[in-house]
């Protein structure tokens, strides 16, 4: 925040050059550029969304309006988002521990950069790999699951037998999310200060009694202000699971069978280029809807991640 | 120091008083846990082989078998805390070998099916005129380098002055607003970007537009915020004893901050800024929507529609056309291409942090 107090001002006004005045106001205008920025996202999509709000029902794809045709997407978007974030959080604390805690110091920089690897491939790529690697390896654990735990209506089936469902849209997500997730978390926990930590330990606890007692408490608003990015990151990922999910629409909490209702991000890239008129218009009105709720969600994981520095005192 | 410590030493509940303190009981040895999970892979491996010979399910079943073994075995011999303990640690050990199943098979499945058309045909030829073998990604390369360029041209000098306004000149409300916009913008769905670059360009040109400089908005939108927040990170690292030697002989601001602060940061920019292009070169979405695809070699970003490698892979799969295999094959290549290519750059901006660090500071 006070990296640059002003050093000119105890002697009266400086001299202001005209360098200084072209620099300064550049610098100001591209910060407030940002602003236009953001401004202008959200002005653009509601203007070229007005044509499908106001359009008379019929009109819209689907031919029940626009809630009918966006409803089931959002379903799709936060329930593919839900499973994400299931698998994901506790396997993202796991890694965060393991690599602050557990691994051996030197090794431990090597593995966090392994898995910060993770984000830099693109997400086209992770769509490829779900449908020709996870999708196929899947069918077997889909057909044991209709088997045995049919009666549990996410299990109801009948199994996909491509693999292509909304349970291999969730890992792959979950995949996707995981270095976000544990780079958040592994932040907080290198912040434990070493005292609360060699405290515990010198009491007699176990390793996990100290992660339990110092680290987890400690590092709780970062868990979850982590997952929250994720759940916003996931929210949002489009190819991955255009390429992975096999849609045909509906609401349903069926996980493993072969209808699964599509997600907006995901919707938008399917129809968008062959769509025209008011087509366009409605899909634009369905990401207006995926930016209103991420941008909740982060502005929230944003709330609580820095809520942190007001109460962490350790600093 | 107000904050919670951790709760005194009575908050182990389950364990008895008195007798489960860690040292009175016996320990086992440390080469225990290696012996015991040695153990339950010869018997998952022996039972595996009759039912079934997947290596996959050897693996679980002896992480499994041997994590309970343990389990069970420390709980008799050293007492629940230490069983719970060396769970936990099974459990941790083996979310970290979950998490690099992925990255190791996606990696491997890549470059095996990508390696088979990675040759020059590929790289020196568009898809004109190819139904079924050859054909290559020429245009849809050339496509991409163009569109990150200009994604890159207009980015970083909208990026790097914000992160210098926020550092050198902000204050007070404009950039505590910037400041959390900045990191709004870092959660824009990469699709809806693209939504908003074409809505921008089809206000002025008509609807069904498709340009590439439409794409490289669209990418800049994603690609500032990660520019400002490296930059700043960076900036906020110099020295302020720079600066304020600087100003003391008399140095304008502006040149301090070109002439001093810059230089000291250089590596740092340099790496955020190559990171930053990573993260942007594989997107798809933002392209898909405001770019489209094309068959012929087009290197006019303001001319009409482009191809962009994640898009060329995209279609490839999605619509590869009669006999299918061949299209196929060009996709997994382009994946393989965009893989070495974001792999690369993260590379390279280690290998500018590492040699352009200055030299002898702190």
């Amino acid at each position: 925040m006070t990296t640059t107090s002003s050093p000119t001002t105890p002697a009266g006004r400086p001299k202001q050059r005209p360098g200084d005045r072209v620099f300064a106001g550049s610098a100001k205008g591209a910060g407030i550029l940002i602003l236009v920025i953001l401004a202008g996202v959200a002005a653009f999509l509601v203007t070229e969304s007005l044509p499908a709000l106001t359009a008379p029902a019929d009109e819209i794809p689907g031919g029940e309006g626009l809630i009918a045709y966006v409803a089931p997407l959002i379903f799709g978007t936060l329930l593919a988002a839900a499973l994400a974030i299931l698998v994901a959080t506790p396997l993202g604390v796991a890694i965060a521990l393991f690599i602050t805690n557990y691994a051996p110091r030197r090794l431990a920089q090597v593995l966090g950069y392994l898995v910060d690897l993770l984000v830099a491939i693109p997400s086209i790529v992770y769509g490829f790999w779900g449908i020709y690697w996870l999708a196929p390896k899947l069918v077997p654990l889909f057909q044991w699951l209709e088997q045995h735990l049919g009666f549990i209506p996410l299990f109801a089936g009948p199994a996909s037998a491509t693999g292509r469902t909304m349970f291999t849209a969730g890992l792959v997500l979950a995949v996707m999310i995981l270095p976000i997730v544990s780079a958040i978390s592994r932040e907080v926990f290198l912040q434990v200060p070493a005292l609360h930590r060699e405290a515990a330990l010198a009491l007699g606890a176990t390793r996990w009694e100290m992660i339990r007692m110092a680290v987890l408490p400690y590092g709780k608003s970062g868990i979850i202000g982590g997952a929250m990015l994720g759940l916003g990151r996931a929210l949002g990922e489009t190819l991955a699971i255009a390429l992975v999910l096999s849609v045909s629409g509906g609401i349903t909490f069926n996980l493993i069978g072969t209808g699964n209702p599509s997600t907006i991000a995901a919707n938008i890239a399917l129809q968008f280029p062959e769509s025209t008129g008011i087509d366009v218009n409605t899909l634009i009105a369905s990401g207006l809807a995926l930016f209103v709720i991420t941008l909740a969600v982060n502005v929230l994981a944003r709330w609580v991640v820095n809520r942190r520095a007001d109460f962490s005192g350790a600093n | 120091m107000s904050t919670r410590t951790p709760p005194a030493p009575a908050a182990p509940t389950s364990a008895p008083p008195a007798t489960s303190t860690a040292a009175s009981r016996p320990k086992l040895p440390r080469w225990a846990p290696w012996a015991v999970f040695a153990a339950a892979a010869v018997a998952a491996f022996l039972v595996g082989r009759l039912t079934s010979p997947n290596l996959a399910l050897l693996v679980i079943y002896t992480v499994v078998l041997g994590t309970v073994v343990l389990y069970v075995v420390s709980r008799v011999v050293e007492g629940p805390r230490k069983a719970t303990d060396r769970l936990v640690t099974s459990v941790v050990y083996s979310a970290f070998g979950i998490a690099m199943v992925p990255l190791l098979s996606l990696v491997y499945e890549v470059t095996r099916r990508g390696a088979e058309r990675l040759d020059g045909e590929f790289l020196n030829s568009s898809l004109v005129g190819i139904t079924g073998e050859g054909g290559g990604a020429y245009h849809a390369i050339m496509g991409t380098l163009i569109i990150t360029a200009l994604t890159t041209l207009i980015s970083v000098p909208i990026g790097l002055l914000t992160a210098i306004y926020l550092v050198e000149y902000g204050n007070g409300r404009l950039k505590k607003a910037i400041t959390f916009l900045v990191d709004v913008m870092t959660g824009i769905p990469s699709i809806v970007a693209g939504l908003f670059a074409y809505a921008l360009f089809a206000l002025f040109l008509g609807p069904g537009i498709r340009l590439g400089i439409a794409g490289a908005v669209a990418l800049s939108v994603l690609m500032i915020p990660v520019v400002v927040r490296s930059a700043e990170e960076v900036l906020k690292l110099v020295p302020n004893e720079l600066r304020e030697a600087a100003y003391a002989l008399g140095v304008p601001r502006w040149r301090t901050i070109v002439k001093v602060v810059l230089p000291t940061a250089v590596a740092g920019l340099g790496a955020g800024i190559t990171l930053a292009i990573a993260r942007v070169i594989g997107e798809t979405a933002p392209l898909l929507i405001t770019v489209g695809i094309t068959n012929a070699t087009n290197l006019d970003p303001f001319d009409s529609r482009m191809a962009t490698l994640p898009v060329y892979a995209y279609y490839q799969l999605t619509q590869p056309g009669v006999p299918p295999e061949f299209a196929i094959d060009r996709a997994w290549t382009a994946a393989l291409i965009l893989i070495i290519l974001v792999m690369g750059l993260n590379v390279v901006a280690r290998l500018i942090s590492r040699f352009f660090a200055p030299k002898n500071s702190r």
